[in-house]
């Protein structure tokens, strides 16, 4: 099966370096991982006040790689105008939007929020969320937004948009907080990407995908933040009876 | 052959459990750590066990009773498995009367490192009869790290890498591993407090795998001051070892890293499964040419 990666960005990062984080060596990347195609948002865009811009390049520099890399723009539903700012990402024929409602202040019961979703499904496509882009631990004075809450994905999900949620960098304790928190209806439009699970010895991602089932996880890495490599790694760790197991494959998503 | 190739590997950070301590599921932990260490083909894990793992007493702060045992099950598992585990001896510097004894008694038992946690900050004088016993008798000091440690964190008395340092400087004799730099903080910060303490040497295991940081530390310390361990996440540590490959160190510098280092600063005979021939002096410092991992 083709493997998709749905959670790398490209664009300079503003609180450390991050080496040559630009498509050309994404694709690089993909070719040594095996990674057949990624799901690709702007790195400054989580902190631009209005994404605009950052959309535009985003889907100006990805143009030339169109067959391997996807555009995946940030669109904030707290701005005027961002349902246009969405229709003109349907003409790109996106896979899906970004949205990040720490770094915006929106909490949990936001409903523009919701808004955003029922949109992304009329659209057909997935709403991204991240939970974190660097360890709680590193981050600098002035990186104060904190991780995702599992309320806010909860909330997302019961609200019964008919929305696709990706939900990246998320461990195990949060998966688990907001799986079992959902109906069987609801938790069949989230899913979550294993780039943040621990392997052994504490065997999280095992675990997850015994309980949870890996139809509900999709691939991802957090390239260029991460080593492409720890997703890979995970799985080639996995113990041997789970090894059969197959992600949920995002291309095939209709 | 292994995931990461063939070749000796020696994990210099890795911990187990026992019937007793605070996790009940010690024996999948312990199997899932040799599980996929045959699969990465890692030759030996250097292991430690901190007290009780909190059942008893505090990780951080260990009680001598939870020391004793600790250190014990730690052996046992030695004993059990031959030339793939290899142990340090973990104390805690307050008890420093038990910490120096229990030094000696699982040194003579085959430890081949003694383990710090954050029971002491690295520079208190206070830990510098251990520091002491380990240059007399050839010990390296694996001491746990939170990288650029800003501010008082709950349940430990951590050091960063600063501070580790000044104990270093204080004992130049002594080889000290200064643990995870993927472990928690800014691991830049630790690149730039060590480059000049030549007998500091940094493990790359933790769960943190940012691109650039194996780079900065490779062009920080050279590949003569770098030693491959996992710690808690073996799928990090094998991601590791699969960016180093990438990024043009040369066999050599490759094999410094994965296990030649470990068998310069522990003792002689420690790894007798890791071709200690190569054994050189362990203050020789290198600087690396690698290109940026992408």
């Amino acid at each position: 099966m083709p493997r998709v990666d749905v959670n790398a960005f490209i664009g300079e990062y503003p609180f450390r370096s991050v080496p040559h984080p630009d498509p050309d060596a994404l694709v690089r990347v993909m070719d040594r991982e095996e990674i057949a195609q990624a799901w690709v948002a702007s790195l400054p865009a989580v902190w631009h006040r209005d994404p605009t811009h950052a959309n535009d390049a985003l889907i100006a520099r990805l143009a030339p790689h169109a067959s391997r890399l996807r555009a995946v723009p940030t669109i904030r539903p707290d701005w005027p105008q961002w349902r246009d700012a969405l229709g003109r990402c349907a003409d790109h024929n996106v896979p899906a939007i970004r949205a990040y409602p720490v770094h915006w202040g929106l909490g949990a019961d936001d409903e523009r929020l919701t808004q955003l979703a029922a949109e992304c499904a009329g659209q057909g496509m997935a709403l991204l969320l991240t939970v974190r882009f660097e360890d709680l631990r590193q981050r600098h004075a002035l990186d104060v937004a904190g991780d995702l809450p599992a309320a806010s994905v909860r909330e997302l999900a019961r609200a019964d948009t008919g929305a696709r949620i990706i939900v990246t960098a998320a461990s195990r304790d949060m998966i688990e907080e907001v799986h079992w928190g959902l109906t069987p209806n609801e938790r069949a439009k989230v899913w979550w990407d294993i780039s943040w699970l621990w392997g052994p010895p504490e065997d999280h991602l095992a675990h997850l995908l015994r309980t949870i089932g890996s139809e509900r996880f999709v691939f991802g890495t957090g390239w260029p933040l991460r080593l492409a490599q720890t997703p890979r790694a995970n799985l080639a760790l996995l113990p041997d009876e789970l090894h059969a197991l197959q992600l949920s494959d995002p291309s095939t998503w209709t | 052959m292994g995931l990461a190739g063939a070749g000796p590997l020696i994990d210099v950070h890795a911990h187990f459990y026992y019937d007793g301590c605070a996790r009940a599921d010690w024996q999948p932990l312990n199997a899932a750590r040799l599980r996929a260490g045959r699969a990465i083909g890692i030759t030996c894990h250097v292991g430690s066990i901190l007290g009780s793992w909190g059942r008893n007493s505090p990780i951080y702060f260990q009680s001598p009773a939870d020391t004793i045992v600790g250190n014990d099950a730690m052996l046992a598992l030695q004993r059990a498995h031959g030339s793939l585990i290899r142990s340090y001896v973990a104390v805690n510097p307050n008890d420093m009367t038990l910490a120096l004894g229990e030094i000696e008694r699982c040194v003579a038992l085959g430890a081949v490192g003694i383990k710090l946690a954050a029971a002491r900050r690295a520079d208190d004088p206070h830990v510098d009869p251990i520091a002491a016993y380990a240059a007399t008798h050839g010990l390296p000091i694996l001491h746990h790290i939170w990288q650029h440690r800003r501010r008082y964190w709950p349940g430990q008395d951590a050091s960063d890498g600063a501070e580790l340092c000044r104990l270093a400087v204080r004992h130049p004799g002594v080889n000290v591993i200064l643990a995870h730099i993927g472990g928690g903080g800014d691991y830049s910060h630790t690149f730039a407090a060590v480059r000049d303490t030549p007998n500091v040497y940094l493990d790359l295991a933790g769960s943190g795998v940012d691109r650039g940081m194996l780079d900065d530390a490779l062009a920080t310390v050279g590949p003569r001051r770098l030693l491959w361990g996992a710690d808690l996440t073996l799928c990090t540590g094998l991601a590791k070892l699969w960016a180093l490959e990438t990024i043009g160190l040369s066999a050599d510098d490759l094999a410094d890293i994965r296990w030649r280092n470990a068998a310069r600063i522990f003792p002689q005979g420690a790894f007798e499964s890791a071709g200690e021939s190569a054994s050189a002096p362990a203050s020789r410092q290198g600087r690396s040419s690698a290109r940026t991992v992408a």
